[in-house]
């Protein structure tokens, strides 16, 4: 035999095994210290929301060369109440914000900045949101996730089985939750784009979770009849076998939202574009853990307590003595799923075979 | 060509895709829709997004009519500034709509301005009327009084009159006046005070003003509201076809409570308008009733004015005491109920906030479509480097597919643009390229399987076979998964959100379209040539088989 095997190669073959789910307690630990995480700094920090939602207005001015005090001067003339908070954004632009004001008094501070920084009035970029504005989107996010789980969690019991539904959901609270505590924590700024990020990963997560649960079900179809492999060891090989695409797929999907991360921040300053895709990448991070770490030993947990699963158990170990549940039951998996397959193919094969 | 059983042609489907293909291109090219329509965040322009405002006991107000009668007055408003490519839709369902306004260009303020306003329907005694346009030739007396005449044809078809219904009901008996005619009451010309002091008070200058004016012009049946209820007005009718020289205004449009179109059961079968007053509006409807009944036309008339524009001008053939009227005329169906929603809906029909006004600058526009393509460009070009790195050959056909489905993406979205108005925002681009991840996500799974089918040691062959019958079902359910948030987000979200979700939706089904229709049929045809079938070390497919697998592959690695 020739060659190096590749980690690919390795991973299929059960050489190389990584027990993710007999080592469940630990990620489950790191996964709850994360949660308890996030609901503390949610609850004792909340989320640093944007105008969208708390209402308020927003002026940009596009000149180089305007500081923060020559803003807060001509702020302090156009005579507005409340106290604005004022930044620059990159080099060339400032950021002013206030509270809701009426359209007379958004119109007498563009006037005001346009004659104080010599810039045309439509130059300055503005935004003025009315202050139920933010409680109609919240409403209708939430409104869009209730409907969203419900029929996820019906089309997957469908494609999949009941069982994988909740797991899948659950991975996807937890990615949310966490992708919203990093939120808290860090102080990041919460906008309608973060709002579509979070939304996005909830379809990400569940695309994830999909392909390891596709794959799971291969493996264990028919598995209570056997007794060469528990659920956890089938489990576990096929969330073994996926991990080459799950870190492909991972960073394939990390790669553009990376760079939006990059135009945006350093392009555009603060924007919908950066607000977007840290949101993404954070999530995307995140639910690619949890498919591995958190979905599929849920999924294998919940499964194990079936009487079928219990008695499956009971005779594998009895076989092939409790250590060996890794490397050795995997290795017969390959060969079992090969095995329900091979013979129909054979024949054809040989056909095939003939080459040059 | 198929030594397996699966019948894998991969000829009819890039035939197939060909075709797609050319039917896009083809109407990209015959509609000239080569442009993409692009956003306000991307061009520059003002976006308000209205929401209705639900107070207490008036949930049942915000219907769908209602929204969209809403639409239809402020889209009148917007087109007032005549700003091309000007939107005014309604999104989302049910109570929960909202009305959203675009604007290109510059005009922020005025919009802001004019879709803020609300109730602007008045009644207004007519005090003068003329043709569309001042005819130079008779008479150089500009006194509106005394030019009544004109337009009479013109008008005497939708020569309406106010009638109180009562007597309507009651058997015609009390109500000997049917006659349309125009010319009903000749009498003398200097009859009431009022009439002479609101042409006095009008003067000269509303003189010169009705005499300027030229309803045919465009400009003119703008409207756009902005009259002054307590002043004489100098205005067209809608349709630009006649002038008028109004008194201020005597009724209110928030006065009226209710109005609806009814067909003439007993008489003519004619179509009317009923109207209610409130009590308020009732005393002050009765008022100009009894005031103008007696005058000649066409002072005799009140115009219904909305947004500063003559809706219709009835004569008034009795004083109406009862807080009731009809408004007869030649209507059709049609005519009937649109007038009736205007009296209805006129003052818009629901009180709305405004949720969010965005003034986007060209500049930050201009930035943003920069930003958007260069992140979507990089993204695109990392995503290549790291298949080609990865899956070395096979990456190829990744970047050939992702190409197709850049290519696909543009001429749909171009498409889209021309025939439902689809245009791309700056969310809808961050959609885009997050899709990137999505689609090369299909061709990784598939690949990886093909690797696991060799690594049990099917030939390629058989393995792209095998491997694509597992993979098509994995990319099918995670492209359903995909799609069903895709489309509630939609459903659902409102403002830039719905954006995304559509470029998220379309972008899987191409993912999809480009899966089926050329990245399997391409692999099948590269499984035919040497250097894949070798398990090529650069190929991607050097997948080694697990020793012991049922196939016994005499797939010799390291050949060469």
């Amino acid at each position: 035999m020739s060659a190096k095997l590749s980690f690919g190669d390795r991973l299929y073959r059960g050489e190389k095994s990584f027990n993710f789910i007999e080592n469940r307690r630990r990620w489950y630990g790191l996964s709850a210290f994360l949660i308890i995480t996030s609901s503390l700094a949610l609850g004792l920090q909340g989320l640093h929301l944007g105008i969208e939602f708390k209402g308020g207005s927003e002026f940009i001015v596009n000149k180089a060369g305007v500081s923060v005090p020559d803003a807060r001067a001509a702020m302090s003339k156009a005579n507005v109440p409340g106290e604005p908070i004022i930044q620059t954004i990159g080099s060339d632009k400032v950021r002013i914000q206030t509270g809701v004001l009426t359209s007379v008094e958004s119109s007498r501070v563009a006037d005001v900045l346009s004659s104080t920084f010599s810039v045309a009035k439509n130059e300055i970029d503005t935004r003025l949101v009315g202050p139920s504005w933010g409680e109609e989107i919240t409403r209708k996010a939430l409104t869009a996730l209730a409907v969203f789980l419900l029929v996820i969690i019906i089309f997957l019991s469908i494609a999949f089985e009941p069982k994988m539904a909740v797991a899948a959901i659950i991975a996807l609270f937890h990615d949310v939750w966490i992708t919203v505590g990093i939120y808290s924590l860090i102080g990041f700024e919460v906008t309608p784009a973060t709002v579509i990020g979070f939304l996005t990963i909830l379809g990400y997560s569940l695309y994830d979770t999909v392909v390891v649960f596709d794959k799971v079900r291969e493996n264990t179809r028919g598995i209570a009849g056997g007794s060469r492999l528990t659920y956890s060891a089938a489990a576990n090989l096929a969330v073994n076998q996926t991990l080459v695409r799950s870190i492909n797929t991972s960073v394939v999907a990390l790669l553009p939202v990376g760079s939006i991360l990059f135009i945006g921040t350093g392009v555009l300053g603060a924007g919908p574009l950066k607000d977007l895709s840290l949101a993404l990448f954070i999530g995307l991070i995140v639910g690619t853990y949890s498919s591995i770490f958190v979905a599929t030993p849920f999924l294998a947990a919940m499964r194990e307590r079936e009487p079928a699963m219990k008695a499956l158990s009971k005779r594998v170990n009895a076989r092939t003595g409790k250590s060996d549940v890794g490397a050795a039951a995997v290795a017969t998996a390959a060969s079992t799923a090969t095995g329900e397959r091979g013979p129909r193919n054979q024949p054809k094969r040989k056909k095939a075979k003939k080459r040059k | 060509m198929s030594t397996t059983s699966y019948t894998s042609r991969p000829g009819r489907s890039f035939i197939a895709l060909l075709l797609i293909f050319i039917a896009l291109g083809a109407s990209v090219f015959i509609q000239g829709a080569t442009e993409v329509r692009l956003g306000l965040d991307l061009r520059g322009g003002t976006s308000v997004i209205l929401q209705p405002r639900i107070s207490a006991g008036q949930e049942g107000k915000v219907t769908n009519e209602s929204i969209d009668q809403a639409v239809t007055i402020i889209r009148q408003r917007v087109n007032s500034l005549g700003v091309a490519e000007s939107e005014v839709v309604a999104q989302g369902s049910g109570t929960n709509r909202q009305i959203l306004i675009s604007v290109p260009g510059e005009s922020g303020e005025r919009v802001v301005e004019l879709v803020g306003q609300t109730a602007e329907l008045r009644f207004r005694q007519v005090l003068a009327t003329g043709g569309a346009v001042e005819v130079p030739a008779p008479a150089p007396a500009p006194a509106p009084a005394a030019t009544p005449s004109g337009s009479t044809s013109k008008l005497s078809k939708s020569a309406p009159y106010f009638a109180d219904p009562a007597p309507i009901v009651t058997p015609k008996a009390s109500t000997p006046e049917p006659a349309p005619a125009p010319a009903s009451t000749p009498e003398s010309t200097p009859e009431s005070d009022a009439q002479a002091q609101a042409v006095a008070a009008a003067g000269e200058l509303l003189s010169q003003q009705f005499a300027a004016l030229d309803c045919t012009k465009e400009e003119s049946t703008r409207g756009g509201g902005g009259d002054s209820p307590e002043l004489p007005l100098v205005t067209c009718d809608r349709d630009g076809s006649a002038r008028y020289v109004l008194g201020p205004a005597e009724v209110l449009g928030t006065q009226v409570k209710n109005a609806s179109a009814a067909i003439d059961q007993e008489g003519s079968g004619g179509w009317f308008v009923s109207l209610d007053f409130n009590k308020e509006g009732s005393g002050q409807f009765s008022a100009v009733t009894q005031r103008v009944v007696s005058l000649t036309a066409p002072q005799n008339q009140v115009a219904i004015v909305l947004d500063g524009l003559v809706v219709s001008a009835p004569r008034i053939i009795s004083a109406i005491t009862g807080g009731s009227a009809q408004i007869t005329g030649d209507f059709t169906q049609q005519e009937a109920s649109d007038l009736a929603n205007v009296l209805k809906y006129g003052s818009l029909p629901l009180a709305f906030d405004r949720g969010e006004i965005q003034q986007v600058s060209p500049t930050l526009g201009t930035d943003q479509l920069r930003a958007g393509l260069l992140a979507g460009g990089l993204g695109l070009i990392l995503v290549v480097i790291y298949s080609l790195l990865y899956y070395r050959a096979l990456g190829l056909v990744t970047v050939g597919s992702l190409a197709l489905a850049a290519l696909m993406l543009y001429l749909t979205v171009a498409v889209l643009g021309e025939n439902i108005g689809f245009t791309l925002t700056l969310a809808g681009i961050a959609g885009a390229i997050v899709a990137i991840g999505i689609t090369a996500d299909s061709f990784i799974i598939y690949f990886e399987r093909l690797r696991d089918e060799i690594r049990e040691g099917r030939s390629l062959r058989s393995a792209v076979e095998m491997g694509w019958q597992r993979a098509r079902r994995t990319i099918i359910i995670s492209d359903i998964v995909s799609l069903i948030a895709a489309l509630l987000l939609y459903i659902f979200a409102i403002g830039n959100v719905r954006g995304f979700a559509f470029a998220l939706g379309l972008t899987t089904v191409i993912d999809l379209i480009i899966v089926f229709l050329f990245t399997k049929p391409i692999i099948t045809v590269m499984a035919n040539l040497k250097f894949f079938r070798e398990g090529h070390p650069m190929s991607g497919l050097n997948a080694h088989k697990v020793p012991g697998a049922t196939f016994a592959a005499k797939n010799e690695k390291g050949s060469n």
